[in-house]
């Protein structure tokens, strides 16, 4: 042990040293927003906006109380579980039917499959602002404005194109072999897919399903556009609620109900943060 | 594994390629009708919410339309009347043009220096990509804009420091010449994605390079120069497309900043701010589908433009024929 310790010079241990001390500071210094969030949460409502202090001068959960006894007569708890309904709905769209298109990209032949294939990945670049416009008045004329299918129908409908493109993507390298072995055993193509491919993706399928949960819960325009009233709000809509209350008395509610919206991100992340940033560098999913 | 993630911008090439000489592998695909199937939620979503919506959005966009009544057509009206006739338009524009243009650079730099600095780091790296990326999911989050705008405001921490040095700026979110750059603020502290994919790059660079670099002499920039930025130039590019794109659409950070409204003096009047104020405050709908047709025009423009400039830059090592 100590002839490796001695084996490495003494210049370059503390050039070592000195760069995980610069990491580290470093990400004090990005993370020190969400800390003061946290404690902000936990101040009188009068030091929130001054106070560069991560330590209140004393706790208080007053803003918390206020936050749980609602706004605009309705209550948090409903708004997280407009979010919860929402987000679980997507995922539950995005995992099937995207791995049904996938599966038909990836391992099945059939004469548009070239042009069908670039035209999805064309998809992936374009604006949603041109199709929200159109999506609304359809939505509109099915009576399905402020209700939550314009926010999970087209996920039923495999409209986010990213996963089809990974989901397609990890299939690929899948080993064609298990493909012949199952027609062997006497397997068709939508056997092959429920008991071969199906199981074997599901790296790419629980990938998909966290991008989408987290997704959902943070999407902001298409809630704004869509959910009207304040009793399908979901989390971020509420929030602005919050905000439209202005006065320096009502910022206590603002930070903690912002708390509240970004807990079950954080969640996510401390559970899954090793499989995101997989899914990052391998597909090039942004957060 | 990283490939994967640069075949992306060739992508759409590749399907014909493939298409000319089938494999044994698709042999499942035997009976074409089983793909539709399989296609057919796919296929639903493509006809009826996004070519549909096209279309009618492109029709619309010659149109009066207010949601309620018919759509009246009125030529190029409202294109003429975007360029000529609205200074918030132009405003909008200029608000984006400004933020793609300062908010892109200084996050891929910020994202290619940390991932240089992780990629030497061999104990604990698994914490810091981690650390790193947090902001990347979190900072989507209204919430993190309302932390950002209580920060920066007046009498908030930011404004408080500079006080106490003696620079008063009376808040930088209420400051015309400030505002934009809370939310620049906002983009670059997300700069985790970018990294991991940057960091996948570098890992990918044989060490022999490195090796002969030295051998040859060469210092810290040469070898930065020579080595990493050409064969990191596909990740480069792939980062660079994809966060341009991405800026060009972002709202949720100007709208919660603002309060909603692109103030102060328009000064944070992003384009897809004022394309939502238009269509679902206003019902400007005709309008507002003028509006997106000409960033999807502008977003294909530049992309096409960087593919064009990627071939004098973009160096795909052994692959001489891309």
């Amino acid at each position: 042990m100590t002839t490796i310790t001695a084996a490495v010079p003494v210049a370059r241990r503390i050039r070592r040293i000195l760069l995980h001390l610069a990491m580290i500071a470093t990400i004090c210094v990005l993370l020190y927003p969400v800390a003061w969030l946290i404690a902000s949460s936990f101040k009188p409502a009068s030091e929130i906006l001054s106070g560069a202090s991560l330590w209140p001068s004393r706790i208080v959960l007053s803003n918390y109380t206020e936050v749980f006894a609602g706004v605009a007569g309705v209550s948090v708890w409903r708004f997280a579980f407009n979010s919860l309904l929402i987000s679980v709905g997507a995922v539950i769209g995005n995992v099937v039917s995207c791995s049904l298109a996938a599966y038909a990209f990836a391992w099945m032949r059939f004469r548009l499959r070239g042009p069908m294939f670039a035209f999805m990945i064309g998809t992936i670049m374009l604006p949603v602002h041109v199709l929200l416009i159109p999506q609304y008045t359809i939505f509109q004329s099915l009576g399905m404005i402020d209700t939550i299918w314009p926010l999970v129908l087209p996920k039923l409908l495999a409209t986010d194109a990213f996963f089809i493109f990974m989901i397609v993507q990890f299939m690929r390298g899948l080993p064609r072999e298990l493909g012949d072995a199952a027609r062997i055993d006497g397997c068709g193509p939508i056997r092959a897919f429920l008991y071969v491919v199906l199981p074997l993706s599901k790296p790419a399928l629980v990938t998909t399903a966290i991008f989408t949960f987290i997704w959902s819960w943070n999407d902001f325009l298409s809630q704004l556009i869509y959910l009207n009233s304040p009793e399908t709000y979901t989390m971020p809509l509420a929030l602005r609620l919050f905000i439209d209350q202005t006065g320096e008395s009502s910022y206590g509610a603002m930070v903690a109900m912002s708390v509240l919206t970004l807990l079950p991100i954080a969640l996510f992340f401390v559970a899954f943060q090793r499989l995101l940033v997989q899914g990052v560098s391998t597909s090039g999913l942004k957060g | 594994m990283v490939h994967q993630t640069l075949e992306r911008p060739a992508g759409a090439g590749k399907p014909a390629r493939e298409q000319g000489q089938p494999r044994r592998r698709y042999r499942y695909g035997e009976r074409p009708g089983l793909a539709y199937l399989f296609l057919s939620p796919w296929i639903a979503g493509a006809l009826v919410l996004t070519i549909g919506p096209m279309l009618a959005s492109l029709y619309l966009s010659f149109t009066d339309y207010d949601l309620f009544t018919t759509p009246q057509w009125v030529g190029l009206d409202n294109y003429r009347r975007l360029f000529t006739d609205d200074p918030r338009f132009l405003a909008s524009v200029g608000v984006t043009l400004r933020y793609v243009l300062i908010s892109t650079p200084l996050k891929l730099i910020a994202a290619l220096a940390v991932a240089m600095l992780l990629n030497r780091v061999t104990r604990g790296s698994g914490f810091y990509r981690s650390a790193f990326y947090a902001p990347s999911l979190l900072g989507a989050s209204a919430a993190i804009a309302i932390v950002w705008r209580l920060i920066f405001d007046n009498q908030g921490i930011v404004d408080n420091g500079l006080s106490a040095i003696g620079i008063h700026t009376g808040g930088w979110v209420a400051s015309p010449r400030y505002a934009l750059l809370v939310i620049v603020a906002l983009a670059v502290w997300q700069f985790g994605a970018p990294m991991v994919i940057f960091l996948a790059g570098l890992k990918q660079i044989p060490q022999e390079l490195y090796d002969a670099s030295s051998v040859d002499g060469a210092g810290w920039w040469r070898t930065f120069r020579s080595v990493t930025l050409p064969m990191l130039s596909p990740v480069i590019f792939f980062n660079l497309v994809l966060e341009m794109i991405h800026a060009f659409q972002s709202f949720t950070g100007a709208f919660v900043v603002s309060g909603g409204r692109g103030g102060p003096s328009d000064s944070t009047l992003f384009y897809t701010l004022y394309l939502y104020d238009n269509a679902f405050s206003n019902f400007r709908m005709g309008y507002a589908s003028a509006m997106a047709w000409a960033l999807l025009l502008v977003i294909a423009a530049v992309t096409a433009v960087l593919f064009g400039t990627s071939r004098r830059w973009v160096y795909y090592a052994g692959d001489d024929s891309r």
